[in-house]
């Protein structure tokens, strides 16, 4: 696709640890506008602690973190939301008791003065939901405490493309849906690098990752094993690489897996 | 409710939304859904005005006794409205009935003791009421102490400093005409019929203009016969209520007549004084009414305060700052604590170190939660105040009327308290049981 062009988001050799735990390891990763990245890798393999690094929630210890080609340093959720980086959390972080626009405007909120500008926020609200195609809200100014599950991980989505965003991030964004609702969900992420943002997004179902992803970076014990186009691998092939840090002649190094993953 | 379910529809079609038939569906629909707000006290406070019309008409249902309602009502209603900023975060504030006493003590220590002017006695009550709510802000929101304890300490620590306050003599008079006129005096009957005029205009003109600017741009708004409905409805219930109130109080007995303002020497003797008007108390309770219910429900802040009390996770990763919020609600709770302490000082002409004291608390807390306000925070308004508060004062001026045990009055009182707060329990699990 359109690899070769310029990455939307840059990371080079980031390496974080809490304390004597090395979590990452010299981990480089590239995101691409227009492009779904999938991240896998099994439980503790450091996919949180990647997207929280990116998100300003810790920094990095060392690396280069470049974001339109510039390096820029990222030490608080603030800074990356100026630079239009958004995050999806798995657990959702919606106000239940909130209608749908207020959640999507929350801490953000417009205001003629001191008096907030319902009209227009429920025009922005309004007109952000249609440009995702949006259709399954009855109404924009029902609780968020009515929605399906589905429902609210769309607010919650349509929530961070409102701010103008380059890049969104979603920490398994499908994991607690049933499967039409998942469906729905994936579509709309398809949509959003349809439209020309940058997606990472965070799974632990392969058929979810090959279904919407265009290239796949797998984390192994902190490292990253590979990161590939989706055309190029298989069902089996991720899992190995998930498993065992290889899979064929893609992965790690014999000889740092033999290490024990430690380089 | 039941599975999740993808329903095809699109976001609501824009334009004039149908009239007073599926406003009234979507109402239905709300309640159902466990959003009952403040319907149970309201339908509460109809049945108990027509139980107590039926039984003790001659007493119960007479002007004067409605405005000595609203006077036994006021200081308990504003002391609720603080308390739903706490509530609405899903905090607790024990101590607002000694705030209340406490800035009441400094009101009549500044003012008959030390002999200051009125107002600066009444900003030293209301400073006084800020400190305690800024201290007691600053314990929950930075310290990480629960609401419980802060203010359970608090509760018993202003007991005494009221009583150091006040010191030996028990009870201090407040000499100021001014701050007495609040609670023991009327408006003229022109002016209350003026203030009718101003709310409901007030209500109509600002409605209509939000409904109008809504269907400028296309966006859907209540049906103008919605507005009509809700305007005449407005319209009726404080008419009615000012004109009871601007009726003659004091019954004038057979052989006596009433007094005519001439001014005494012409006067017949001993005749009966005329007592007519709104309370100015209720102008009080007006203000206060309006300027909340806007931060509330139109500033960012306001919308802040429902964001904490929903999901205090949520409200911190949007950026808000929950502490701040925080502290802010008590602060607000401890001001209109003041100004419930000095209308309690202007009720008794006096602050003793009851004042404030015995069940003002718990009726204040029983009010807002009648009224429907959530216990568990995020569900909540200002008006709720007003209602359940009317709810507690009618009973408390009701039941004695009824039977003379003050018993059975605490254990109805209670027990009403309790049945709003299972409403609010069943209403919760309600609408999280629609979640999933
Ligand atoms: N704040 C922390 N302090 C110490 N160790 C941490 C901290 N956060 C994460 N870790 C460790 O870092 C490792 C990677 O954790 P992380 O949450 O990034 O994994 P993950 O890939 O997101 O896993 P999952 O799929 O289960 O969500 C784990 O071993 C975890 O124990
Ligand atoms: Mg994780």
């Amino acid at each position: 696709m359109m690899i070769g062009t310029q990455p939307l988001l840059e990371l080079k050799g980031v390496n974080k640890s809490f304390g004597p735990v090395h979590v990452l390891r010299g981990v480089d990763l590239s995101v691409y506008a227009g492009q779904v990245t999938a991240l896998v890798g099994d439980n503790g393999a450091g996919k949180s602690t990647l997207i929280k690094g990116i998100a300003g929630i810790h920094s990095f210890d060392s690396g280069e973190y470049l974001f339109e080609g510039k390096p820029v340093s990222i030490s608080e959720p603030k800074q990356a939301n100026a630079l239009g980086i958004e995050v999806v959390y798995q657990d959702l972080a919606l106000c239940d008791n909130l209608d749908v626009v207020h959640n999507m405007f929350l801490g953000r909120e417009e205001s003629k003065g001191i008096v907030l500008d319902e009209i227009t926020m429920e025009r922005r609200a309004t007109e952000t939901l249609a440009s995702l195609s949006v259709r399954t809200l009855k109404s924009i100014r029902q609780q968020v405490s009515s929605l399906s599950g589905g429902q609210r991980q769309t607010v919650a989505i349509a929530r961070a493309v409102l701010w103008n965003s380059k890049l969104v991030i979603l920490d398994e964004p499908t994991a607690a849906l049933g499967v039409a609702q998942t469906e729905q969900v994936l579509n709309l992420v398809r949509r959003l690098a349809d439209s020309g943002l940058g997606v990472v997004l965070i799974s632990h179902n392969m058929n979810d990752v090959l279904q919407v992803a265009d290239n796949i970076a797998c984390l192994y014990l902190g490292q990253l094993a590979a990161q590939i186009p989706a055309s190029d691998v298989g069902h089996g092939q991720i899992v190995e690489l998930i498993t065992m840090g290889r899979s064929g002649d893609i992965g790690l190094n014999p000889e740092v897996l033999a290490a024990g993953g430690h380089a | 409710m039941s599975t999740p379910q993808v329903t095809d529809v699109d976001i609501a079609a824009a334009g004039d939304s149908a009239g007073v038939g599926q406003a009234m569906g979507d109402y239905f629909r709300r309640i159902k859904g466990g959003d009952v707000g403040s319907l149970p006290a309201v339908l509460g406070l109809i049945v108990l005005v027509v139980i107590f019309s039926v039984l003790e008409g001659n007493t119960f249902f007479t002007a004067l006794n409605f405005a000595n309602l609203l006077n036994q009502g006021t200081a308990i209603i504003v002391l609720a409205m603080g308390l739903v900023f706490v509530l609405l975060l899903g905090e607790i504030d024990l101590s607002a009935g000694f705030a209340a006493g406490t800035c009441a003590a400094v009101l009549a220590v500044t003012l008959t003791k030390w002999g200051w002017a009125w107002p600066l006695a009444l900003v030293a009550a209301l400073i006084t009421g800020l400190v305690i709510g800024l201290l007691i802000g600053l314990l929950v929101a930075r310290l990480g102490i629960p609401s419980f304890v802060v203010t359970l300490a608090a509760f018993l620590g202003l007991q005494g400093v009221m009583l150091l306050i006040i010191g030996d003599g028990g009870t201090i008079p407040v000499q100021s005409d001014v701050l007495l006129a609040i609670m023991n005096k009327n408006m003229p009957v022109w002016a209350g019929w003026l203030l009718w005029l101003i709310v409901t205009a007030g209500y109509a003109l600002v409605s209509l203009r939000a409904i109008m600017n809504r269907r400028k741009v296309g966006l859907p708004s209540t049906s103008t016969s919605v507005w009509a409905a809700k305007v005449l409805s407005i319209a009726v219930l404080l008419g009615v209520a000012v004109f009871l109130l601007n009726q003659q109080r004091q019954i004038v007995r057979p052989g006596k007549v009433a007094c005519v303002k001439l001014g005494p020497p012409n006067e017949p003797l001993g005749c009966i004084p005329v007592i007519q008007g709104v309370p100015w108390a209720v102008l009080v309770v007006l203000v206060l009414l309006v300027v909340l219910t806007f931060v509330l429900g139109r500033t960012a802040f306001g919308r802040h305060i429902y964001a904490v009390g929903g999901n205090s996770e949520a409200a911190r990763r949007a950026g808000i700052s929950v502490s701040g919020i925080k502290i802010a609600c008590f602060m607000i709770c401890s001001f209109l604590a003041a100004i419930a302490g000095v209308l309690l000082a202007s009720r008794d002409n006096s602050v003793s170190p009851t004042t404030g004291g015995a069940q003002t608390l718990l009726y204040a807390v029983g009010a807002a939660v009648i009224g429907g306000t959530s216990l568990f925070g995020g569900r909540g308004r200002v008006m709720d105040a007003i209602i359940g508060g009317l709810v507690v004062a009618v009973i408390a001026n009701g039941l004695p009327l009824i039977t003379q045990q003050s018993g059975i009055q605490y254990v109805v009182t209670g027990l009403v308290l309790l049945v709003a707060a299972s409403v609010d329990a069943l209403s919760r699990k309600r609408s999280s049981g629609s979640l999933r």
